[in-house]
């Protein structure tokens, strides 16, 4: 009875041994891989994020401190002229959003069936992403500049009254806009082409044997296999239309009422030097992201859920239709 | 039932019309702004003064523009810095995130979750909001304007490289690296001799889409490499043109389509892998 337990300790001791030898080397290897991602994300990420809610509360520039002034930058946030008001500009950007990824999806859509050069059509569209900014506000101060570019196409179909695009206030806003989507639809149309190619082929043969049209095929296929991802980068371009920055900074610079939200912060950052209250400006973007990011994790959350209905539901219903 | 046959023919054809239609135009509209950047770089200064901005050039060999184009922005030095920004970020960001997709993927120690949750974090906080505070702990740290300074925020401020790796890593079998501790390897000996060369593709991946949008960075570059004449990179090189120049568009069209080129070379070349890095970042991201 006593030989049997033996010869299972001794193995068992002797696993541990090894497993703790191991188990050393496993935390060396840990510390030392980790420290130093752990201490740039610590240093350019939460330090800058608790530094900036503690600016919040101070009259500051960077090198002073001119003394406690507790909420009174938020009070300035939302009451100055040119930082809250910044805000309205998002929603055209917002709006701009929900045209960016429609017109993403028809594009995927096309271009994930045959289509001759296809190949070069996803190119151009994408190709804009890799432009340098500072290279894109040159392009479109150039395209948009009074009687070049812009004008003349316009001219060739017999559009000659043209408006100063980027100075007039009444579009140059949605000027911006159209910019901000010549640049990043390409990203979108992408996305969505990857999404589409994971659907099951067999969905589509499925749906031409039945003698399906194109249109019926995005609709009762394509459209909720890509729910998901569609719905998701709707609730995410509502974070990047509140922080749209690069196209006012690049392309006129926030001037004739084009400051969105973050020229605005980056001018009193930087230009003006008050430090503080940019930082409150941006504690409050961030507050409004965490809530929109909620929402998209919810909105995740329960199409999962909804997901897994359907399908049942389907299967229910091939059964019910025998 | 011909004539339905016929009905559907028609409705088909016009179906593909339409979307060629929408496809050229998409396609127009997505490439005029750079071809009239084109058209306009190779014309003399007189040509540009006198014809309209859409006449195509006289010679398509006139590189003058491209010349003074380069050395108004001094972009020889800009070149050679912006490459050795780019090498160091790319060797440090990918050393970096592969560690720690390995750790994270690979080994469970308390405070695992709690990392990813980090990293995941980090990335709902916009940039430019950050960099507010980032300013001043740069300045506090005596890395403004120094080239390593630079480089070091670059690698700290780098989250998709991390996505891209951990979902390689999930997808690497863990019988690869077992075997190779049970054949007397260190856990080292298995990362660096083992899993990182099967790494490859998502290194690949990861430095294309990091080497671009390095190379691209003007916000940060304008604003931790300020000394013009010593750490001028690619992307802030093109500022020279918003001075007294601001209106010689044919000079500051051959600059952005220098700037350009090297983008459209990687693009061409390595197509595909950006659009799966952009598919894999993305889904997490």
């Amino acid at each position: 009875m006593k030989e049997p337990q033996v010869t299972l300790d001794r193995p068992k001791l002797t696993f541990i041994q090894k497993c703790k030898t191991m188990r050393g080397q496993q935390i060396i290897c840990t510390i030392t891989f980790l420290i130093v991602p752990l201490l740039l994300l610590f240093t350019f990420t939460y330090l800058p994020f608790f530094k900036m809610v503690q600016f919040s509360f101070y009259d500051r520039d960077y090198l002073r401190v001119r003394g406690f002034v507790g909420l009174r930058n938020y009070i300035d946030v939302f009451s100055r002229s040119d930082c809250f008001q910044a805000l309205k500009l998002s929603l055209y950007y917002m709006v701009g959003s929900v045209v960016q990824i429609t017109l993403a999806l028809l594009f995927a859509t096309i271009l994930s069936f045959k289509v001759r050069g296809s190949k070069f059509f996803r190119g151009a569209l994408y190709f804009p992403c890799l432009i340098c900014g500072i290279a894109v506000g040159f392009i479109f101060k150039f395209f948009l500049n009074p009687g070049f570019v812009l004008d003349t196409l316009l001219g060739w179909i017999g559009i000659t009254n043209t408006p100063n695009w980027l100075e007039n206030t009444a579009i140059n806003n949605i000027v911006l806009v159209a910019c901000s989507l010549w640049k990043y639809m390409g990203q979108n149309i992408v996305l969505f082409i990857g999404a589409i190619a994971s659907v099951d082929p067999v969905l589509y043969e499925a749906a031409e044997i039945d003698g399906a049209n194109a249109w019926q095929r995005f609709k009762c296929i394509i459209i909720p296999s890509i729910r998901t991802i569609v719905v998701l980068n709707l609730i995410l371009s509502v974070s990047g239309a509140l922080s749209a920055f690069e196209m006012p900074y690049v392309v006129t610079g926030g001037t004739f009422g084009t400051s969105t939200y973050f020229v605005v912060m980056n001018k009193l950052a930087h230009t003006d030097m008050k430090v503080g209250l940019a930082s409150a400006m941006a504690v409050v973007l961030l507050g409004i992201i965490v809530i929109v990011t909620f929402i998209q994790k919810f909105a995740e959350k329960k199409m999962d859920e909804a997901e897994n209905r359907p399908r049942h539901y389907i299967a229910d219903g091939k059964g019910g239709r025998k | 039932m011909e004539k339905s046959v016929g009905a559907m023919k028609f409705q088909r054809g016009l179906i593909s019309v339409v979307k060629y239609v929408f496809l050229i135009f998409a396609a127009f509209v997505a490439l005029v702004p750079i071809v009239s950047c084109v058209i306009t770089a190779f014309k003399s200064v007189e040509e540009y003064q006198s014809t309209n901005v859409m006449v195509l050039p006289r010679s398509w060999t006139y590189f003058e523009n491209f010349k003074t184009a380069w050395q108004q922005a001094d972009m020889g030095s800009a070149f050679l810095n912006s490459f050795f920004i780019v090498i160091c970020v790319l060797v440090g960001s990918v050393f970096i995130s592969a560690m720690l997709a390995y750790v994270l993927n690979r080994f469970k120690f308390p405070g695992n979750g709690l990392i990813r949750n980090l990293f995941m974090i980090a990335t709902l906080i916009p940039g430019i909001a950050s960099q507010v505070t980032v300013y001043q702990i740069m300045t506090a740290l005596n890395l403004v304007n120094t080239m390593h300074g630079y480089i070091i925020l670059m690698l700290g401020t780098d989250v998709i490289t991390i996505y891209i790796f951990l979902q390689f890593f999930e997808n690497l079998s863990v019988n690869l690296d077992e075997s190779a501790i049970m054949d007397g390897c260190t856990y080292f000996g298995a990362f660096f001799r083992i899993l990182f060369p099967l790494l490859k593709p998502a290194i690949v991946t990861s430095a294309i889409l990091k080497g671009v949008s390095t190379y691209n960075e003007y916000y940060m570059a304008g604003l931790y490499l300020q000394d013009k004449t010593r750490f001028q990179v690619v992307s802030t090189s093109l500022y020279v043109f918003t001075g007294p120049m601001g209106s010689q568009y044919n000079y500051i069209c051959a600059g952005v389509l220098i700037t350009i080129i090297p983008a459209l070379i990687i693009f061409l070349l390595c197509q595909d892998q950006i659009y799966s890095g952009m598919a894999a970042g993305a889904v997490k991201g």
